[in-house]
């Protein structure tokens, strides 16, 4: 029975040992091999102090190290935290110290990004670097050093599964990123569900080009190593073409994106030559695809199941539209998922019936615990359920539901912009801006856009007899955010529409 | 006239690389594992490179052997214009 998420991983490397788990490039791993890369990390880290508990934070491209390296932590009973490899060394302090990460995992060529941010923090001890042949010093080590001079018997850590498994940090409309916080059943459940729902086998090949920061990329490993499946992770889906010569050679039959991949497919010519016979399910999820991709993805992959779905990091998947349906009600994210109810409110928390549009709210084994260290953001989310002492999570997002009780999403409670995927609080950019000595007054607004679905524009202000090129405002930019949050468009203006309160007014900026 | 290199290293710089961490890099350095450029990035490397040089980048030839890095851009360039 698998109680705790790594249990998964675990009874599959005992059924299933010689069968390849993972492709990286060139690299080829099978289960028996990541398991003892694993279960020596696992102990690298508990001889270094790792208890349960602690965080460890992982801040590594899509490698085979990322993968063992969230195996490991569970392993030892810690918490692990996924980071974008795309995040900016003050924010990656701020992630280090906001969660009081123990240990860091990560890759030389990150080292002028987590060098800059371990100045600026107390609390980890333990720096585990891909890439390198020897220690730095007593707290830089080499991603595989188990010291030789410590024999040290493993120790099993006592853990149920109400502990944390893991925190990931979204951004939040007041700009400071919030750590969710999921328990080990919450991640047991969500990939029990998820997995069930899709229907994945043992067989399955399933390409994740989604960095294993964003949950979507995390359960593509999760769910493939509960079923025995394989996973080919990719770096980054910045080549198309390479990745559909990769999933040919691989006889990929899974393919999860987002609506911006599928953009950058569909914009190639040269689709239709590539062998892609074996591909069974197409997967969507982050931002809603176009009906008139979602019809010329089904032209183009006739054979292949597609699944829209909707979700939230807070409690991993939400809704999915069964692939029967796609042809009824294209625009619909479909129903709650097996184990998890979904419903709506008004205003007052009320329960809606069917063909009403209000927030939507979710019930389940896989609601997060949490914000991390964060109790007023999370009782705006978290709040009393039908029985006695139980939590459901408010999404923050408008929905309606037709006569059926399928749901379409209306829009945000809040002014999340939602660019290439992944959420960009406009006021982490806006503080970003701010830190620029030029600016006067700054407001960012997200715009169609046909590849990103919005891009992020910025309204900018300077300060008098400053002088700015939109360039040298997006440059500022990526030096301080991940690079998807950064403007895409800047525009000058004289001043900026305020409200009589004398905030300024976005309605309208566009 | 500058190299094909200079005008993308310069290219670069200008647009990807920040002010103060600035990070040297080679002409045979991977510009995506150095996570100098990124995916969108690529894109707008690409606009860039099919202005300057007046050359069109194919589809297939949208590969990292052609792309990430200044070694595999002039090699890659160079051909196309001989081509």
């Amino acid at each position: 029975m698998s109680m705790l998420l790594h249990h998964f991983f675990d009874q599959t490397a005992a059924r299933l040992p010689d069968k390849t788990a993972l492709i990286c490039g060139e690299q080829r791993h099978s289960y028996a091999q990541l398991r003892d890369q694993v279960e020596q990390l696992a102990l690298a880290l508990q001889r270094r102090g790792i208890q349960r508990g602690d965080r460890v934070a992982l801040f590594l491209d899509n490698t085979v190290e990322m993968v063992v390296g969230i195996f490991a932590a569970l392993k030892a009973g810690a918490v692990f935290m996924p980071i974008n490899p795309l995040t900016k060394q003050d924010k990656l302090a701020y992630l280090l110290n906001d969660a009081r990460a123990s240990a860091l995992l990560t890759q030389t060529s990150l080292a002028p990004c987590y060098q800059a941010a371990l100045a600026l923090n107390e609390s980890v001890h333990t720096v585990l670097v891909v890439g390198l042949s020897e220690a730095l010093d007593e707290r830089t080590q080499p991603f595989t050093g188990l010291s030789a001079d410590d024999d040290a018997p493993w120790q099993e850590p006592a853990l149920i599964d109400q502990d944390l498994a893991s925190i990931i940090y979204t951004s939040g409309s007041t700009g400071d990123p919030k750590g969710v916080m999921l328990s080990h059943l919450n991640m047991v459940s969500a990939t029990r569900s998820v997995s069930t729902y899709l229907g994945l086998v043992e067989n399955d090949v399933i390409l994740c080009a989604l960095p294993l920061a964003f949950d979507y990329g995390l359960y593509q490993v999760l769910m493939a190593f509960a079923v025995g499946a394989t996973v080919v992770l990719e770096r980054s889906f910045t080549f198309p073409v390479k990745m559909l010569e990769v999933m040919a050679r691989e006889r990929v039959t899974v393919f999860p994106g987002v609506p911006t991949m599928f953009t950058m497919l569909m914009n190639l010519k040269s689709l239709d030559q590539h062998g892609l016979t074996g591909l069974r399910m197409i997967t969507n999820t982050a931002a809603a695809l176009p009906e008139e991709r979602i019809r010329q993805l089904r032209n183009l992959f006739p054979q292949a199941l597609l699944f829209s779905m909707y979700g939230l990091t807070e409690c991993k998947r939400v809704t999915y539209l069964p692939p029967d349906q796609l042809d009824i009600r294209p625009t619909s994210v479909g129903r709650g998922m097996p184990n998890e109810e979904v419903w709506l409110v008004d205003e007052d928390g009320q329960r809606l019936p069917h063909g009403c549009a209000g927030e939507l709210v979710i019930r389940g084994s896989n609601v997060m615990r949490g914000y991390w260290e964060k109790p007023l953001e999370t009782a705006k989310r978290l709040k009393p359920g039908p029985l006695p002492g139980e939590m459901v999570l408010y999404s923050g997002d408008l929905f309606r539901t037709d006569a059926e009780g399928y749901l379409y999403f209306v829009s945000r409670k809040d002014d999340i912009i939602k660019s290439r995927g992944e959420k960009v609080s406009p006021r982490e950019v806006e503080n970003a801006l701010y830190a620029h000595e030029g600016v006067y007054e700054a407001a960012v607004v997200g715009v169609p856009d046909e590849l990103l679905g919005q891009a992020v524009k910025a309204f900018v202000v300077l300060k008098a007899g400053i002088t700015l090129s939109e360039r040298d405002v997006i440059k500022h930019c990526l030096s301080r955010l991940e690079s998807f949050m950064a403007p895409k468009h800047v525009e000058f203006v004289e001043s900026l529409p305020t409200t009589d309160t004398g905030k300024i007014k976005k309605t309208g900026l566009n | 006239m500058s190299s094909i290199k200079d005008q993308v290293r310069q290219y670069i710089v200008d647009n990807f690389i920040m002010g103060s961490d600035e990070q040297p890099f080679s002409d045979a350095d991977s510009l995506l594992e150095l996570h100098i450029v990124d995916s969108t990035g690529f894109l707008e490397l690409i606009v860039f490179i099919e202005d300057t040089f007046g050359i069109q980048v194919a589809d297939e030839d949208m590969v990292p052997e052609n792309l990430d890095g200044l070694n595999a851009i002039e090699a890659y360039v160079n051909r196309k214009k001989a081509a």
